[in-house]
């Protein structure tokens, strides 16, 4: 096999990483403030596409990069305020379960929305067409997706590691009760990180409503890699997590190449292999209310 | 926290809920209440999540727009006909569900299903009971072979007859005679089934095989597919996928603008519309369209459009064409007996089917005879409407030819029933 080729698919593989990247950052900010895991992530990624489809004939492909997660942001704010808000801290079979509801409750009405068969819906023209560097050819969309995606994730980093706003979350996945005790309410830190989130999900749909089926179940299908994600990078990691979205991606892509059938198993065996050797995930931090 | 979990579970909640559980079962099923002996119940299995889902949707609403038209031109023998749909979801469940159907709520027949192994055991179930189940979207040569069963008949075509419609399609543009194909092919039953018979078509004709994979359903980036096919550079790929997976692989074959000619021999339309104009392409079979040119099939397509806004696809036109089968048999007889059902399709009946000829099904591996077509991609500037993004062969087998020259023969899928 040629070197160009691996080099192909390592880019291949890290695109898919990007993509589970930007749903598990979420995930995992939203359960190391709030204690919720968050089954309903997947959905807002398919809401994004789903949007994306909708707004592209009015303004565009351009226009709904921008719209679509902003509006879905929004959606996540309102979920937050009158739902999420009541599950923190509380009995985590709860949220679970919540989340779990929403999740189903959207895929249905996307499905009794839309239809369950897929959308058309494709590449805009001015972002068709290949990138030939030497040997290498890879598809123009997709380095362009990897690089907005890219921003976001640095973007992110800079957001909680170099703002007050950031430093505040920080010390309350740590200690909540010593945040409170210094004054400040973790509410809107929690509101504003949830909207995040939702919103970095729904970009990661619209980014990948031309390359993939636009249907109902794809919150579903993408979640379960980004729990996995989560899992391997270690809770409250932002490096962890970022590492892992990667190594997944890249082994996928890679499996994907040389063995076809191991495709998925070889992310559950990684998965298996992390948690043996280091059970807290890849850079996972002792938080003493988890333990 | 305690506190809260407490709360809910006071006596007065559990009362609350206790009380729910015991009235929702009754508001959820209303239907076994009532008039147990009018009706005609009729099961309708098929997957509608899953990778499948997009074309169990068309299945079950072909199948209430037929139902309602048996009703308002009189039900069967005078009684209304009512459908009982639910999602089969996957071979275990679609085993449990048949047996609940016939056994709990009486059904006179099963129809549907698209998975090939969730039809195998549907119908082992049919013919355990013996009820008539008539499979209208699961393709594997097998179930009308080793795996033929009395109670299964079978609307949908076999693989064979998919490999050779488009088959015949793609010699006719010299895509076959002496060149390379590379093959990606779905990782189940139905995959396995097709590769096979795509096997045998390509020794046939002459054709190589450069390259093959056997691609897991659950697979949405097919990136690293799109590099082995640059680099094997076959004249043709093949592409034996399913359900949405060809909805993918047709939007990541144009992104990646690969120059290969595309083909493959399973194929529905409504995945086709959801790649869009433009990242649609390639020859493919397909069992019926929107397009076919006959009375009964411009009727179906504009009773369906004024339902549900579109049109339907093969897979409607499955469910729709094997509810009517049911009614006029069961009307014919003028009676709902399996048994007696069976042996009328085993004579020969022929059917209306929305094409140019009537079709029957063979009574020695109870698969329907009827015209197949072949259709291509139009160029995208050609497209005028998100529907129309193809052009089709006429009828395979032609209007001289016998229905039977594309399906398999005894020697070659032998079915025995046993007595």
């Amino acid at each position: 096999m040629q070197l160009v080729f691996i080099l192909e698919q390592v880019l291949n593989g890290l695109l898919i990483g990007v993509q589970y990247l930007l749903i598990a950052l979420g995930l995992s900010l939203i359960f190391s403030l709030g204690g919720i895991v968050n089954l309903a992530h997947g959905a807002f990624y398919a809401i994004g596409a789903y949007l994306t489809v909708v707004l592209t004939p009015t303004i565009g492909f351009g226009g709904a990069l921008v719209a679509s997660p902003l509006l879905v942001a929004i959606l996540g704010l309102v979920i937050e305020r009158f739902l999420l808000r009541r599950f923190y801290r509380g009995d985590p079979t709860l949220g679970l379960l919540l989340t779990f509801g929403l999740a189903m409750v959207a895929e249905q009405a996307l499905r009794m929305a839309f239809g369950a068969a897929p959308l058309p819906y494709g590449i805009p023209t001015w972002l068709r067409g290949q990138v030939f560097i030497g040997d290498l050819i890879y598809s123009r969309y997709r380095l362009s997706i990897l690089v907005v995606a890219l921003a976001c994730v640095g973007g992110l980093w800079l957001l909680l590691t170099r703002t007050s706003f950031g430093r505040v979350v920080r010390a309350g996945v740590q200690n909540p009760d010593m945040v409170a005790a210094l004054g400040i309410s973790l509410r809107p830190y929690m509101t504003a990180v949830v909207t995040l989130a939702v919103g970095l999900a729904a970009l990661a749909g619209t980014m990948m409503a031309p390359v993939t089926g636009v249907q109902p179940a794809m919150g579903a299908e993408i979640l379960t890699f980004a729990f996995v994600v989560v899992v391997i990078g270690g809770l409250g990691s932002f490096w962890g997590v970022v590492l892992a979205a990667l190594i997944v991606g890249v082994v996928r892509g890679l499996t994907a190449y040389a063995y076809p059938p191991a495709t998925e198993a070889a992310v559950y065996a990684l998965m298996v292999l992390v948690l043996l050797l280091r059970p807290r995930g890849l850079f996972g931090e002792q938080i003493a209310r988890f333990e | 926290m305690t506190d809260r979990f407490g709360d809910s579970l006071s006596r007065r909640n559990l009362l609350r809920s206790g009380g729910a559980a015991l009235i929702a079962p009754v508001l959820a099923s209303p239907a076994l209440s009532q008039g147990q002996s009018d009706v005609i119940r009729i099961g309708h299995l098929t997957p509608r999540t899953g990778f499948l889902g997009p074309l169990g949707e068309f299945a079950v609403q072909a199948a209430q727009l037929a139902v309602e038209e048996i009703n308002a031109s009189g039900g069967i023998s005078g009684r209304k006909v009512e459908l009982l749909a639910e999602d089969s979801v996957n071979p275990q469940t679609a085993s449990a569900k048949a047996e609940r159907m016939v056994q709990r709520d009486r059904v006179a027949c099963l129809v549907g299903e698209i998975n090939s192994a969730s039809a195998l055991a549907i119908s082992q179930v049919a013919l355990r009971e013996k009820v008539l189940f008539i499979n209208t979207g699961a393709n594997s040569d097998a179930l009308r072979g080793a795996d033929c069963k009395r109670f299964m008949f079978h609307v949908e075509a076999q693989n064979t007859m998919m490999v050779r419609a488009a088959g015949r399609a793609l010699v006719d543009k010299g895509l076959i005679k002496g060149k390379k194909v590379y093959a990606l092919t779905a990782d189940y039953a139905f995959g396995h089934d097709l590769l096979k018979q795509a096997k045998k078509f390509f020794a046939a004709n002459d054709a190589t095989i450069a390259g093959e994979d056997l691609i897991p359903t659950e697979l949405t980036d097919f990136s690293p597919f799109l590099l082995k096919l640059r680099q094997g550079r076959p004249d043709l790929v093949i592409c034996n996928l399913s359900g949405t997976q060809i909805t993918n692989f047709l939007k990541q074959y144009s992104e990646f603008g690969l120059p290969y000619p595309v083909a493959g021999f399973g194929f529905d339309t409504a995945l086709a519309w959801g790649a869009g104009p433009g990242n649609f392409l390639g020859t493919w079979p397909v069992i019926w369209h929107h397009q076919v040119d006959s009375p009964s099939a411009k009727k179906f397509v504009a009773a369906f459009r004024a339902k549900y806004k579109k049109p339907p696809e093969n897979q409607g036109w499955g469910d729709y064409t094997a509810m009517k089968i049911v009614a006029q048999s069961m009307n014919d007889l003028k009676s709902t007996e399996s048994i007696k059902i069976v042996e009328h399709l085993e004579k020969g009946a022929t059917f209306d089917i929305a094409k140019t000829r009537e079709g029957y099904f063979r009574p020695w591996d109870h698969e329907l005879m009827q015209e197949m077509y072949a259709i291509t991609a139009l160029p995208a500037e050609q497209v005028k409407n998100p529907y129309d993004i193809f052009t089709a062969t006429g009828p395979l087998p032609g209007p001289g030819e016998s229905l039977e020259v594309l399906a398999t023969t005894r020697d070659e899928n032998a079915c025995t029933f046993p007595a």
